[in-house]
Order: C-alpha cells, then structure tokens, then sequence
C-alpha cells in the first residue's frame, strides 16, 4: 500500500494564489525528503494530509485513508511536527508530552510512559522536568518531535525539522530522523527547502516547485549511476589517465582531476594499483557522489 | 509495559498496540488539563501565587461570615449573596485564568499540536469552557460549603436546622452556577481574540468595568421601563436580575432586590442568550483559527 497518494491535487487560496496545482504523485514507505523553496506548497500538502484544509480539487491518501472524508482516523495515526515555535512555555516537556499524548487518546499511565520513553529516545533526559521556556532551540526542537511521536504514529510529518539549528545539531536532528525512519519502523516525510540535507537521509525525494511535481523517484535511481571516484596525482597525471585507459576504465578530465566512474570496489584497487605501478605522488583519492541538488537545477550544470 | 527484569538497559523503540481512548477521555484529559491550569498545578510556583491568594481571600471571609452566625447568630451575608460580594474578586480571577487557559497558547503556537490529532476542533474550547466556568464555580461554591458546614454544626438545631439550611445552600451554589457561567464563557471568548494575556486581562476588565456606567446612565433615564431593563446593560447587574427574578428573598432580605419590575423571565432568557452568543462565537473563533 503506498504511504501517500495524490492525485490531480490542487489547491487555491481565497484571492486566487494556487498553492498546488495538480499535483499526481505516489510515494512508497520510508523516509521521503518533500523539497522545494519556501512558498512552494509543501505546507500547504502537509496541511491538506492532515485533514485541515479541504483541497480545491483532486484526491489524497494517506496511509490508504482519505483525510477529507476520515481525518480523525488519519490524524490518530500521523504525527505532526510543526515549523514554528509550538510549546508553552511554562510547563515542562514531561508534563507537556504527556499531555499531547492523552491527547491522541492515550490511557493516563500509557501517555506519562510513552512520553519519557518519546523524550529518552530523542535524546533529553533529566532536563525533561524543567520548563520548555528555558530550553536552547535544539532542545526544543526534539520535544516537539517527542510530541509527534508519543503516540506511536505510523507516519510521522516533519515540516523544516533542522530550522534554527546550528550544523552539529542539525546533524543529530537527521541522525535521529534516520534512526525512527530505520529503526523504530515509522514512515517519515521530512520537509525542507535544504535538498542536500534530506538527501542525505532519504529513500525517496520528492521535489515540487511552485505547487508543480518536479520529480519523484527513489533516490538509489537518482544517484545510483552518477557515483564517481575523484584521482588526484600531484604529476603524472597524462601518465595515469593512459594508463586507466589501457585497464578500460572511463576516465575524463576535470582539471587537475582524473574522474573514473565507479562500478564496483575493484576500481579502487585497480587505480591504487595503477598509480602505485607508475609511482606518482597520489595526493587524494576519493568518491564524489553526484548532488541529488543536480538533477533538479534548472540552470545548466556547470560541469559533469 | 514496563520490564520488570530490574536491570536498566535500552530495549529501543517499542509500538504501541494497546487501546486508544474515544472522544469523551480525550474530552475529560483537556478538561482537567484546563482545570488544573488554572489553578498553577502542573506549572511554576508564580502561576499558583494569584489563583490561590484568591482561593484563600474567599475561603477566609466564608470562615469569618461562618463564625460571626455562630457566635452572634447573626446572618452577615447569606449564601446567595456571597456571589454578588465577591463579584470583583470573581472578574479579576477571570482576567487572569481566560487568559493563561486560551491566549497562551495562540501565543506560543500550540494549536497545530491539539489540531493535528484527533480531536474535534469544537472540543478544545469547549472544555476549555468547561474548565473554566468550573473552577468559578468552585471558587463560589467552596466558600459556601463551608459557610454551610459551619451553621449546620455549630447553631445545634439538629437535624432540622441542618435540613433548612440545606434548602439554602442549594439555591446558593445554582446562582453561584449562573455567575461561573456568564463570567466564564463572556471571559473565555475575549481572552481568545488574542495571544498577549496582557490585553486579554485588560479586555476582560474593561467589558466589566465599561458595561457598569451604562447601567448608572440607564437606570436614571425619565422611563420606568428603560430603568427596569438597565440591568440588562451590564454581566454584573444582569445576573443580579436573574438572581432577583429567580431566588428573590434568599438573595436580598425583605424584597430589595433589583428594580427589575415584571421583566425576570426575560432577564433570564438574556442571561442564556448571552452565554450561548458567546459560545457561538468562541466555535466560530477556533474553526478559523485551527486551518491557520
């Protein structure tokens, strides 16, 4: 059964501003990276999959559900974190997760477990007594995902997760998605105007742009093809490049670079052997993996 | 649930396949939540500080008027009345829990949170309503139970005296009702037009404080009807009307109540049209706020 289905999608504000226009796309379980600039309607979809808007026209599934008609039954199995700010201030995340989870029709004793055990796993432990005003942005940040979490949906809806977070916690925030995406055995959307940070993370990316599907595909198919080792030979490079000719790798200039495409872990040996046999100065050998950022440019790609 | 090994160790992420609860448990969870917010349990020792300063003010002046019968067997005030003197107390105590009950969380971006699950978008302001005209009501009707415990117990009537003052009580914590309700939901609505609980308060305040001249104006105005419809002007007197119209003689001693002349049922009937008015509004408010 897909996670999400839509199709001929769209949605137009009152004063005419469409924010999806027919919008047709299929997306399997597992870790989806929903792209495009702000204000090209990814929460708006978010919104639509979440029951609380009606879309203009077209149909929607979630999870097989349609949150027109069913959205109660979606939302009991959604989780939702929001962009913006969402906590009280006042009252601590233990308390307040808690509560959320009562909210989603957890029994009392259920939801004060289910809220430790959603706040251990995003990684806040003692500090989950204190008041949220307190907290930094990173800490805040896993509470609201604790919140979409406590009651054990099966699809968890991310809306600009990384937002105000500085690289090392932007890092930890995409481990932790990684990790419920693989380990705890929810679905993930991640939305984000940032395509090389959920590439990193995903199964599947989906790219709109202006309300309009750019591409949707699994993002093996993306980059499968386009993984390239970078050679890089303090001289002799005329030498090296004939010399993997000869072993009938394809190899291309890129300036100072030797670029051969990677088949499988013999192309490292066979260049490592090659240069060693030719005895250069190897200066770096490494795997280039194309940005997935490529695929969608629209302005021509300045180079291979 | 739990592992009862007695060894601490990460047994990772666990689904959860047990019941979820229906509309009503998720109904009664807000509606303690609110309860309990209003109150300050649950938050930081400053949000206890003013609900129980009022808590205690009620409390000790119920104490007081309780020992003055017992010792003098004088009736200072009676139950009904209680509601009517604490008027004042009663709208600040509003100005304060509407606010922190509904502004904070418009303010602090809460609502996608509540909306996102499963719960109807009526039932957040409704038991948040709830919440509220209960804690009012508890705040009035307290008072009076201990007002009652202290004449049953001391006057030494016996069962009788217990008995009548019974009769009194319950008159008393219905009108108390009535105030809680009126007071509430007209609180609630207005604390929910914005997120800073300082206008909200100052809002609040102001509709009581404004409404009350208007009376002044009206009730001297050379018309013998206009003057016995003024009280319709403000909350305050408009609930006194009903109280007048409905309990007479147990809320004012020896009929001075409120010149309201033969317009009690309509007092009445404005008195339920101003809360349902207000409830009407309040839905209306969260359906559009929730599609934010």
């Amino acid at each position: 059964m897909a996670l999400i289905a839509t199709e001929s999608l769209t949605k137009t504000y009152r004063g005419g501003v469409t924010a999806l226009a027919d919008l047709t796309v299929v997306v399997e379980p597992g870790i989806v990276g929903l792209v495009g600039a702000n204000g090209a309607g990814k929460s708006t979809l978010i919104k639509i999959m979440l029951g609380l808007l009606p879309p203009t026209n077209g149909q929607v599934r979630v999870l097989g559900l349609d949150p027109t008609t069913q959205p109660d039954q979606v939302r009991a199995r959604v989780g939702y974190m929001p962009e913006h700010e969402a906590l009280p201030p006042d009252l601590s995340a233990a308390e307040f997760v808690t509560h959320l989870g009562r909210v989603s029709g957890l029994p009392r004793t259920v939801a004060r477990e289910r809220a430790s055990e959603a706040l251990r796993h995003v990684g806040l432990y003692e500090e989950r007594y204190r008041p949220v005003g307190g907290y930094s942005t990173g800490m805040k940040q896993r509470v609201k995902l604790a919140q979409a979490l406590v009651h054990d949906p099966d699809l968890l809806l991310l809306d600009e997760p990384t937002n105000g977070l500085d690289p090392a916690g932007r890092d930890a925030m995409l481990a932790l998605i990684h990790r419920i995406g693989t380990e705890f055995g929810i679905s993930v959307v991640v939305c984000s105007h940032l395509l090389g940070e959920v590439e990193r993370i995903c199964d599947t990316l989906v790219a709109i742009d202006g309300g309009r599907l750019l591409r949707a595909d699994r993002i093996d198919a993306m980059t499968s093809a386009t993984d390239v080792l970078a050679v890089e030979v303090s001289e002799g490079t005329e030498e090296l490049a004939a010399r993997l000719s000869a072993l009938r790798l394809p190899v291309r200039r890129d300036g100072r670079l030797l670029l051969v495409e990677l088949a499988d872990d013999d192309t490292y040996d066979q260049i490592l052997g090659a240069v060693a046999e030719l005895d250069l100065p190897l200066h770096r050998l490494d795997q280039r993996r194309h940005r997935v950022a490529e695929l969608f440019a629209t302005r021509e790609p300045s180079h291979v | 649930m739990s592992e009862s090994t007695g060894v601490i160790h990460d047994i990772g992420y666990q689904r959860y396949m047990g019941p979820r609860l229906g509309r009503a448990p998720v109904f009664g969870a807000l509606y303690l939540h609110g309860l309990r917010t209003v109150f300050g349990f649950g938050r930081s020792a400053k949000a206890k500080i003013f609900p129980w300063l009022v808590v205690g003010i009620v409390i000790v002046v119920a104490a007081v008027v309780a020992a003055v019968r017992s010792q003098i067997g004088q009736v200072v005030i009676t139950y009904a009345q209680f509601a009517d003197t604490m008027s004042w107390l009663i709208i600040f105590f509003v100005a304060v829990a509407a606010p922190e009950l509904v502004s904070r969380d418009l303010r602090s971006g809460v609502l996608p949170l509540y909306f996102s699950r499963p719960l109807a978008r009526s039932d957040y302001p409704l038991a948040k309503l709830l919440a509220l005209v209960t804690a009012l009501w508890l705040l009035l009707g307290g008072p009076q139970l201990v007002m009652f415990l202290g004449a049953a117990f001391t006057l030494g009537e016996g069962p009788r005296g217990v008995w009548n003052e019974l009769l009194d009580l319950l008159p008393g914590l219905l009108y108390a009702g009535l105030w809680a309700a009126v007071f509430g939901a007209i609180g609630l609505l207005i604390a929910a037009l914005t997120g800073k609980r300082a206008f909200a308060a100052g809002g609040i305040v102001a509709v009581f404080l404004m409404t009350t001249p208007i009376v002044g104006i009206l009730a001297i105005l050379p018309s013998q009807t206009i003057n016995e419809l003024a009280f319709l002007a403000s909350p305050m007197t408009m609930v006194n009307g009903v109280g007048t119209w409905a309990l007479g003689d147990l809320l004012f001693e020896g009929g001075d109540g409120l010149p309201i002349g033969g317009f009690g049922p309509l007092y009445a009937l404005a008195a339920v049209l101003l809360v349902a008015g207000c409830v009407v509004l309040l839905l209306a408010r969260y359906r559009k706020v929730a599609t934010r």
